[in-house]
């Protein structure tokens, strides 16, 4: 447990470091107030929302303003979101909408489309990495190096555009884009699985080729056990290093993914958020949905070692011994 | 043949049934790879028998065969990738013939093999418990419970200490010897009739060698277990082995009772074996090493594979193979001055 302690303790100095980077690149994008109300504002206007932010105290007392209000679960306030044109009078009243809640709201939409897409794409890569191994140099071997290889090249958007074409707009099966009941899921997920199917898949493969020559294998084969359970208990749980770490490489690449294939399939998710508070200027929503998914990216990353120590158990007591 | 069986009683201390009919018996096995260096025949009609509680011994350096033909054995090397011919019956019946699924079901329940380098055989991420319980669940349908019971009683039988309390230990937390004791009980588990034991102590201390020779005498005498036992150390098997088969090459160089083997050895391979082997008996100015390494191969040299390295060699070891032949019951040499050699030896 110690370890875990202390792993869960880097965790937290690194969500510190990415809510001090996206608090001091907020501010140095240029002066907050000015992004906010556009360079069209007027003095007095200007002046009023500094006062109102807190603007004006010094830039520490502003850091630790904002670090003591994201321990209260608070992201600011977002002045520009659901506001089609800029009223000013509302920044007056301290109106608008809690970047928290915005967050919250999309959270889930992003966190479904990515248990989707990674839940399919690891058991199918699991599966065509285990069969490829199981049979090196077999024609299944050979189609999963071709289907993995090109699920790794191609490039998530242009596959997104191309699924749209292709099943909503010709064959008309599935809808454009959307979110509503389960089949709007199959496409997003389908273009934002396929790096790391492709990934995981070669990974797997190649793990499971290095494990089925070790004489562990030759051993519980001579003790009579069935293949599969060879292959999926024996080999696979010690090939499951290479593929959880690739795996958890793969998740972090997919919550990037996954703002630009929100975006192609209108995907209310945070990468969606995100890209609408880059367009609308809207700092708080951009500072919010960025520490969403930087936190998202923490917390895989902690979930990949914990898996690690069930998976190998020196990693465990050797942490124990230190 | 009284008097044989009455001599190895006396040597291995307990009684094997010479009269009865072998439980397995191999017969002209033969064992090729295709590689990138052309093709390789690892063994070459090899033939032997073993009886019900017999301890066999399989002799020869590394690179002689001794293991690829076990392998072979035990369904562990497969036709393709490599060519195989032969025969290995198993009452009556011929193993190699059989399909996947078949062969299957003999390991463990009819023969087990156990490894040189137990740390390596164990799977790192695996509870000792699970690699010992899982083929007798799995097999017997076992719930998990009697099986890890299981698992404790072959541990204590295998004089693992506090059995119970290390059902959840990992292999890395277990010395060289405790790892072998592990892989024993593990091979134990569905009770085989035939143990193969593949170099079983080379990796071990010399101390720790000795127990684990012990213990596997032990479970065999028990059991009335036969034992196949490979090793490159003549000492091990002339205290273990009713029989030995001399192995060189790939192919048989002699095979005999131990008493035979020791006293009369009949092929030269054999002869310098014996004359490396440090003894107690004899005042030795020097331990005679064996001139020359042993052919890889994918080089065998025409005619007798051990000519290059051979005191006796005449120019027709070079053109001619030795054939393995009979020169007393139970006692064969593959050399063309067999009978020579062993009249010499006799002598001695």
């Amino acid at each position: 447990m110690p370890y875990l302690v202390r792993r869960a303790g880097h965790s937290a100095i690194m969500l510190l470091v990415v809510v001090s980077f996206v608090f001091f690149a907020g501010r140095m994008i240029g002066d907050p107030a000015i992004v906010m109300l556009g360079a069209s504002a007027s003095d007095t206007a200007l002046e009023q929302l500094r006062n109102n932010l807190g603007l004006n105290d010094p830039l520490l007392m502003q850091y630790f303003r904002y670090v003591g209000g994201l321990v209260q679960g608070d992201l600011g306030v977002s002045f520009r979101y659901g506001f089609a044109q800029m009223p000013a009078e509302r920044f007056m009243d301290g109106g608008g909408t809690p970047v928290m809640g915005l967050v919250l709201a999309r959270l889930p939409q992003t966190l479904y489309l990515a248990a989707v897409a990674l839940g399919g794409a690891l058991a199918l890569a699991l599966v065509m990495g285990c069969l490829a191994a199981m049979y090196p140099r077999s024609w299944i071997d050979h189609l999963v190096n071709v289907l993995s290889l090109a699920s790794v090249s191609v490039v998530q958007f242009w596959l997104g555009l191309v699924l749209i074409v292709l099943f909503a707009v010709h064959l008309g099966w599935l809808p454009t884009g959307g979110y509503g009941s389960w089949y709007h899921v199959i496409l997003p997920a389908l273009a934002l699985g396929a790096r790391p199917l492709g990934r995981v898949a070669q990974v797997t493969r190649s793990a499971m080729l290095d494990e089925m020559a070790r004489p562990y294998v030759a051993a519980a084969r001579a003790k009579g056990l069935p293949e599969h359970r060879i292959v999926s208990v024996h080999a696979l749980k010690n090939a499951g290093i290479p593929v959880v770490t690739i795996t958890g490489d793969e998740l972090v690449q997919l919550v990037t993914g996954a703002i630009l294939v929100e975006t192609v399939f209108g995907w209310p998710g945070i990468g969606h958020l995100l890209v609408e508070a880059l367009n609308n200027r809207d700092l708080p929503v951009l500072q919010g949905a960025i520490l969403a998914v930087a936190t998202l990216v923490i917390v895989v990353n902690l979930l990949v070692d914990i898996t690690y120590t069930y998976l190998n158990p020196k990693v465990s007591l050797s942490s124990r011994e230190n | 043949m009284n008097a044989m069986t009455e001599a190895r009683t006396r040597v291995t201390g307990d009684r094997v049934d010479v009269s009865a009919a072998p439980i397995m018996s191999v017969e002209g096995l033969s064992v090729g790879f295709d590689t990138p260096h052309g093709p390789v025949q690892a063994v070459d009609n090899v033939s032997w028998s073993i009886r019900k509680g017999e301890t066999l011994g399989i002799i020869g350096e590394s690179g002689s065969g001794k293991s690829v033909g076990l392998e072979t054995i035990m369904g562990l090397i497969t036709s393709p990738p490599a060519r195989i011919s032969g025969q290995v019956l198993l009452d009556g019946q011929d193993i190699l013939s059989m399909p996947q699924r078949q062969r299957r079901q003999l390991r463990g329940d009819r023969m087990a093999m156990i490894f040189q380098d137990a740390l390596a055989a164990l799977n790192p991420s695996l509870t000792i418990g699970t690699q010992i319980s899982e083929v007798y669940r799995i097999r017997r349908g076992a719930s998990r419970q009697a099986a890890l019971d299981k698992a404790v009683e072959l541990m204590d039988q295998v004089k693992i200490p506090s059995a119970r309390s290390r059902l959840k230990a990992y292999p890395h937390e277990f010395s060289g010897g405790m790892c072998q004791r592990v892989m024993i009980a593990m091979a134990l588990a569905m009770d085989p009739e035939i143990l193969i034991a593949d170099e079983p102590t080379t990796a071990l201390d010399v101390t720790v060698q000795r127990q684990i020779m012990d213990l596997l005498q032990e479970v065999r005498r028990e059991r009335g277990m036969s034992l196949i036992l490979v090793t490159h150390d003549l000492g091990v098997v002339a205290e273990c082995a009713d029989r030995a088969v001399v192995m060189y090459s790939g192919r048989m160089a002699e095979t005999a009772t131990m008493r035979d083997l020791f006293r009369t050895p009949s092929h030269p391979y054999t002869r310098a074996l014996l004359q490396a082997m440090p003894r107690v008996d004899a005042r030795l100015e020097r331990l005679q090493a064996i001139p020359g390494t042993p052919p890889t191969l994918s080089h065998i040299p025409s005619g007798c594979a051990f000519r290059p390295r051979c005191t006796f060699a005449q120019p027709r070891c070079a053109e001619e193979k030795p054939e393995l032949r009979m020169l007393a019951a139970e006692h064969s040499a593959a050399c063309h001055f067999a009978e020579a050699i062993r009249e010499e030896t006799s002598h001695d």
